[in-house]
């Protein structure tokens, strides 16, 4: 068997997927990153090798998310593409036709217009990760509720209360209030997706132009309650696709074939990765008063790379190395 | 007397030439680093703006050096940039760190205002000697903005990593060093001939992307977190609304000196979106993203500080040239809470989707 190796590396969550050679997605992970994602790739390439067949042959990797750079020089990617690529390449794949992506994750909340299947516009959450997977997470364990059960229980309020939800801590000290005034719980949490919708819509969506149709991916999803409550604020079918939680991974194994369709050789360094030693250490340049923290990771003993200066001292004497190192 | 002025890119490469030429002692602030912005930041209001917070840190910083007199630009209108000079004045008072102040007010009726402004500094010198400091100064100007403009065609072009920003700092240094206006335009060539001779391939396929704007944050990297040399290490060729050069012409020569490139062509095409003065440079920002669509530009990104009016009004507009031109367009707003990841994430995104859109659009017309 022959495929393509897509890592998302994410604040909160990092998925591998494996994908044939005819796009069909035979494994996918969700693992917790925990703070530690060259631990939390080494841990999910182990998984995903002992899932695979013996003799499958692995013709490109791709990485993105938050931890993508990192992630692509320890794996040795093909493509490192930033999360916005790697979604909407996954969305017009998977959601034929598809000219609007709703993406809440973990930290961070975007759309993406796209039109024709080319990204026309996108917008990222700036000055507040209101309505974000996190704040939801914090809220279902206030409440001593599963977060699997947060949608189901917010499907079952008949009238949503009205929460605040310019900010999360706006939103919070609002439903708290709302508490306490005795509204019942199902009706809380349906104000709560209905406020974050508004959110979203409001700071992130910015009076964009919303088309059908319309994709609601990433982790928040899985939440029937926030897809309900976009279906009532758009007035318009939302579509969940059906990987819909690793949708990033999913584009980046896209874009990994894409790359290696070019002829160029993949650049994967093995499954061998996940044995390996990765050591990271930092320091702090004193070359100006920046005193920027310089990042270095270490591979068996050996620096791979480095990076967190601002003038490119420390990063581009490794980098150099490297594109010599790639030509011969 | 020891004079000082705030940093705004390469504009310490002239003032401190004209500041020499007149024999007087100026002091140039460290650059602009992590421990400016801790300075400005811990002392200014929260809601000042980065600009602000900045030019106070240089004056903390050199005041270490010795400096006694500030030399700030002013200005007039809805930019609280024209009150800064004095607000920054007091902040410092009350930080007991005492500076005699300057303000050159944009000369609203004749330069003989700006005349008398510079008259506090250079006492009793010659008016001959005055105006060919500044005539020398203007001419620097003109010559780290050809060096400026020249990395940007290189830098997307260069063979090998961080190669043209090496050259850059050594073209710079170049012109910095020269010390009369005699030796000028030997270093203006030394440093044209440090950056043709950088490697580079000629034929790479190139984006051009505009950044356009509020003038600190164009100008000076630091508070832009080097956009320009990002974006063209991802193969982008960049081109800066405002230059330095073009900026003093425009607003302190009142356009006097004529064939050179004004933001005069801006504000001809800003009229059917915005037909008035907004403060600061909004109504040259929107028209700028006229001119760069009609001049071909894949791209143009707006780069204001957190809180800028002016700024704020011409985003709001920028969405309906973006329409109407076909060109995309994207803002970024810069503070200190400002990181560089994110902006580099951002800054990814936006060039993936014009190269896909270029590929789109040649794949139509082959």
């Amino acid at each position: 068997m022959k495929g393509y190796l897509g890592i998302d590396v994410g604040s909160v969550s990092t998925n591998i997927v494996f994908m044939d050679d005819d796009t069909n997605v035979l494994e996918s992970l969700y693992l917790r990153t925990n703070g530690q994602p060259v631990a939390t790739v080494q841990r999910g390439l182990r998984q995903i090798r002992e899932a695979l067949p013996q003799q499958t042959v692995i013709r490109g990797v791709g990485t993105t998310g938050s931890g993508r750079q990192l992630t692509g020089i320890v794996v040795g990617a093909d493509a490192v593409k930033n999360e916005i690529t790697a979604h909407a390449v996954a969305a017009s794949h998977l959601v034929p036709g598809v000219q609007t992506v709703l993406e809440i994750g973990g930290q961070d909340s975007k759309i993406i217009i796209l039109r024709n299947g080319v990204v026309a516009d996108f917008a990222m959450n700036t000055v507040c990760a209101a309505g974000t997977g996190s704040f939801l997470d914090q809220q279902a364990s206030r409440l001593n509720i599963a977060i699997e059960e947060f949608g189901d229980l917010a499907l079952q309020g008949k009238t949503p209360v009205r929460i605040a939800g310019r900010c999360a801590v706006f939103a919070e000290s609002d439903m708290i209030h709302k508490q306490q005034m005795g509204f019942n719980l199902e009706d809380i949490l349906a104000g709560l997706c209905e406020a974050l919708v508004r959110n979203y819509l409001n700071n992130v969506g910015k009076g964009k132009e919303i088309l059908a149709p319309v994709a609601f991916q990433g982790g928040v999803a899985a939440n029937a309650g926030m897809r309900r409550a976009f279906e009532r604020a758009l007035g318009m079918e939302v579509i969940v696709p059906k990987y819909f939680n690793v949708m990033g991974a999913v584009g980046a194994a896209l874009l990994a074939k894409e790359a290696v369709a070019r002829g160029v050789p993949t650049r994967f360094k093995g499954f061998g990765v996940a044995d390996m030693e990765y050591k990271a250490g930092s320091f702090e340049c004193d070359g100006c008063p920046n005193l920027c923290e310089v990042i270095e990771m270490a591979e068996a003993g050996k620096i791979i790379a480095r990076w967190g200066d601002r003038c490119g001292k420390w990063s581009n004497a490794v980098s150099v190395e490297q594109t010599a190192g790639s030509v011969s | 007397m020891k004079v000082t002025f705030p940093h705004m890119g390469y504009m310490y490469v002239p003032l401190k030439a004209m500041f020499k030429y007149l024999d007087i002692d100026v002091v140039v602030p460290p650059p602009c680093s992590k421990r400016t912005l801790t300075l400005g930041a811990k002392n200014a209001p929260e809601f000042a703006c980065l600009p602000l917070k900045l030019n106070i840190g240089n004056f903390l910083e050199v005041k270490e050096q010795g400096a006694d007199t500030i030399m700030m630009a002013g200005g007039c209108g809805p930019c609280r940039f024209g009150y800064y000079a004095y607000v920054e004045h007091e902040i410092l008072k009350d930080l007991a760190v005492d500076y005699h102040l300057v303000v050159l007010e944009p000369p609203e009726k004749h330069i003989g205002e700006l005349l008398t402004r510079i008259r506090q500094i250079t006492g009793n010198r010659p008016w001959i000697k005055v105006i060919n400091a500044i005539r020398y100064g203007y001419l620097k100007a003109r010559a780290t903005d050809e060096i400026e403009r020249m990395s940007y065609q290189i830098r997307p072009r260069e063979l090998k990593a961080g190669a043209t920003d090496r050259a850059l700092k050594q073209a710079i240094d170049e012109i910095d060093r020269a010390d009369s206006p005699g030796t000028l335009p030997a270093a203006l060539n030394r440093a044209r001939e440090i950056m043709q001779a950088v490697p580079v391939d000629k034929n790479r396929p190139v984006l051009k992307v505009a950044v356009i704007g509020e003038i600190y944050t164009l100008l000076e990297p630091f508070a832009n977190q080097n956009i320009e040399r990002h974006l063209g290490q991802m193969g982008v060729e960049v081109d800066r609304s405002i230059m330095l050069s073009e900026w003093i012409n425009d607003h302190l020569f009142m356009g006097l000196l004529k064939n050179v490139r004004s933001s005069q062509r801006f504000r001809k095409v800003a009229s059917p979106y915005l037909n008035h003065f907004v403060g600061g440079h909004g109504e040259e920002t929107v028209g700028s993203a006229v001119w760069y669509a009609r001049q071909g530009f894949d791209g143009a990104i707006q780069i204001l500080p957190f809180t800028c009016m002016p700024e704020i009004v011409a985003q709001s507009i920028l969405p309906r040239v973006s329409e109407d031109t076909g060109m995309p367009t994207m803002t970024l707003i810069m503070d200190e809470h400002s990181g560089e990841a994110g902006m580099i994430t951002r800054l990814e995104a936006f060039v993936d989707l014009l190269h896909r859109k270029h590929e789109q659009k040649e794949a139509l017309t082959s």
